[in-house]
């Protein structure tokens, strides 16, 4: 029952705390990309890889009780903060989810910023392009964000190192 | 002359009851029309399931997608024509990834991607770039641009303007179905000044913005979006046939696993079984065929696949209560043991489903830059998200609205002619004696 919202409750749970929508969505897409077997899919969308029912997931989470959503002012925006309740580490004690090394990879990402993590998301969204062609998507689609050549090289370092960790070499 | 500014000698119009007319004019809209790909849409319907609930959604693919191209060649051709934001070369490539946008989708695509790990839009890019009718076509226009309605199509194309006139949250796409479904179904929502939105719709070097003196007619569209969500896709009889079309996929799938000798081979199924599908057997699955083998499959020894074959062909659909997994998921667990103790195999028939199992999605404003929001285009010049100036939609977007709800079939658990006192106590607990 509710595998797929109790996958969601685990990584929050193995991250101990998630904070910006952004990062999260980012989070499971790459953990989704290298790995694990999260369930939601993901399309392009204008800041990158994006998930329609991850977003409604967390939001049934938080309704049911499950994750605590908390609201912050930070600058001239909002951004939520995620964590999960009580009721939500009895429901995953009921309900146990085995991916071992996602904690590893998890927390790793979760010491990163969602700039970065875009772009690896990005990255690995285009993965099936030659690095080349994968740097000319980057510069043009994210060209906002003004990503440099270094910060791609970077991201592919970054995302063999997840690989390891996740125990795929 | 350029195949690609080819004209018919003359206008053809569609006859169609949401948009009035649609009008080709071009030779290469008019030859994707006809390609066989384009014409399988024909065979597959807009809304799935939904024509269980509300007769009359009988529309198909094919139809919207005429509709969405009709939306998007009303934009270029009276709205954008002239504005110096607006490149006129990028109008044939627009109107080709708005008539080819839902190409890839096949029949219950909901389900089937599901069940069988499908994504309709990898298959969208596969028929556009693969040995098809429809690349032919695009391939007589130029080199590579068939990979340019691709990346459209995908999202990824960096004409991040002509992406939005498709696929942002106020779109083509969305403009079409929602009116589109409304008509069919005969529901009174729906309904929005489509007019006004592409008047007031105005191009910007990476996205659509709508000129503020528009918010009102733009309010009334994200209504309409809301209570058609509510009232006609999360619909929980419409859920109910999906719940068990996904189980009757679920259940061939895994009696196939089990080496099963079906009674009508399933030959249309063995790559989706076997993962491998390939785009000439997946252009070939249509709803025809699917319900084809479910009427066949009533007639299955296999108790589970002829009963769930027979439930959704007569509509003999599960009942279903409202749930809250927070404080029930206790219940649902001692509910699952009854069941098989009843001898009724709750993996077929004791069914949870979420409002995020279904693909439709609500205006959200994005404030952390997850989703591209509807922008308003102020007088001073300046652009603002649309629910930071509306009310009405800072209400609907901030309120956040999920359900649950548990199916099973009723039919079962009120026959006691078996277990009896074991299917009391199942209808007790879940209230319904």
């Amino acid at each position: 029952m509710l595998k797929d919202h109790a996958k969601l409750m685990h990584a929050i749970a193995v991250s101990e705390e998630i904070v910006g929508r952004k990062k999260l969505q980012k989070m499971i897409y790459i953990a989704k990309n290298i790995a694990f077997p999260f369930q939601e899919r993901f399309q392009f969308h204008f800041y990158g890889p994006y998930s329609e029912e991850l977003t409604l997931r967390v939001e049934e989470l938080s309704n049911m009780g499950f994750l605590n959503e908390v609201k912050e002012k930070k600058g001239g925006y909002h951004q939520y903060r995620y964590t999960l309740t009580e009721t939500g580490k009895e429901f995953l004690d009921v309900n146990a989810v085995e991916m071992p090394s996602l904690q590893d990879c998890l927390m790793d990402m979760n010491s990163q910023n969602a700039r970065f993590l875009e772009l690896v998301s990005t990255v690995l969204y285009f993965n099936d392009l030659s690095k080349e062609g994968v740097k000319e998507k980057v510069f043009t689609l994210k060209s906002k964000q003004r990503y440099t050549d270094e910060e791609v090289e970077l991201a592919y370092q970054y995302i063999e190192s997840l690989r390891e960790k996740a125990g795929l070499h | 002359m350029a195949y690609s500014e080819e004209k018919l000698s003359e206008e053809k119009v569609f006859k169609d009851p949401v948009h009035r007319y649609i009008h080709v004019r071009d030779r290469v809209i008019w030859d994707l029309i006809g390609t066989k790909e384009f014409q399988r849409l024909r065979r597959i319907k807009q809304l799935g399931t939904t024509y269980l609930t509300f007769h009359g959604a009988e529309h198909s693919r094919f139809n919207h997608s005429l509709g969405v191209y009709e939306i998007v060649r009303r934009i270029a051709d009276d709205v954008f024509i002239g504005r110096p934001e607006w490149n006129e070369e990028e109008r044939l490539l627009s109107l080709c990834a708005a008539l080819l946008h839902d190409l890839g989708h096949g029949p219950f695509s909901h389900s089937f991607e599901k069940v069988f790990d499908l994504d309709h839009e990898h298959f969208t890019r596969a028929i556009i770039l693969g040995a098809t009718e429809v690349n032919k076509v695009l391939t007589r226009v130029c080199d590579g641009f068939p990979e340019k309605v691709a990346e459209v199509i995908a999202k990824t194309s960096q004409n991040k303007l002509v992406v939005s006139l498709i696929s942002s949250q106020i779109d083509a796409d969305r403009m079409d179905y929602l009116q589109r479904d409304a008509y069919f179904t005969g529901v009174s929502y729906g309904h929005f000044d489509m007019e006004r939105i592409l008047r007031v719709m105005r191009p910007r070097e990476d996205q659509v913005v709508i000129k503020q003196s528009g918010m009102h007619a733009v309010e009334d569209y994200i209504m309409s979006r809301y209570q058609m969500y509510w009232q006609v896709y999360f619909h929980p009889v419409t859920r109910s046939a999906e719940v068990i079309l996904t189980k009757i996929l679920h259940r061939a799938k895994e009696l196939h696993k089990q080496n099963y000798t079906f009674k009508y081979d399933p030959i249309h199924f063995y790559s989706l079984f076997s993962g491998k599908i390939t785009l000439e057997d997946y252009i070939k699955l249509d709803e025809a065929i699917i319900l084809y083998y479910f009427q066949m499959w009533q007639e299955e020894e296999d108790p589970v696949l002829s009963d769930l074959c027979c439930r959704f062909m007569d509509r003999n659909l599960y009942k279903y209560v409202e749930f809250d997994p927070a404080g029930e998921y206790k219940k649902l667990a001692e509910l699952s043991a009854l069941f098989k103790k009843a001898g009724i195999d709750p993996e077929y028939y004791l069914v949870v489903d979420s409002s995020s199992d279904l693909p439709y999605d609500f205006y959200r404003p994005g404030e952390e830059e997850e989703r591209l929001p509807i922008h308003l285009l102020l007088k001073n010049g300046d652009i603002r998200e649309l629910s930071r100036e509306s009310e009405i939609v800072d209400a609907i977007s901030g309120k956040r609205r999920t359900d649950h709800k548990l199916y099973f079939p009723d039919d079962f658990l009120s026959d006691d002619s078996k277990k009896p006192n074991i299917k009391k106590q199942i209808r007790t607990l879940l209230e319904i004696d």
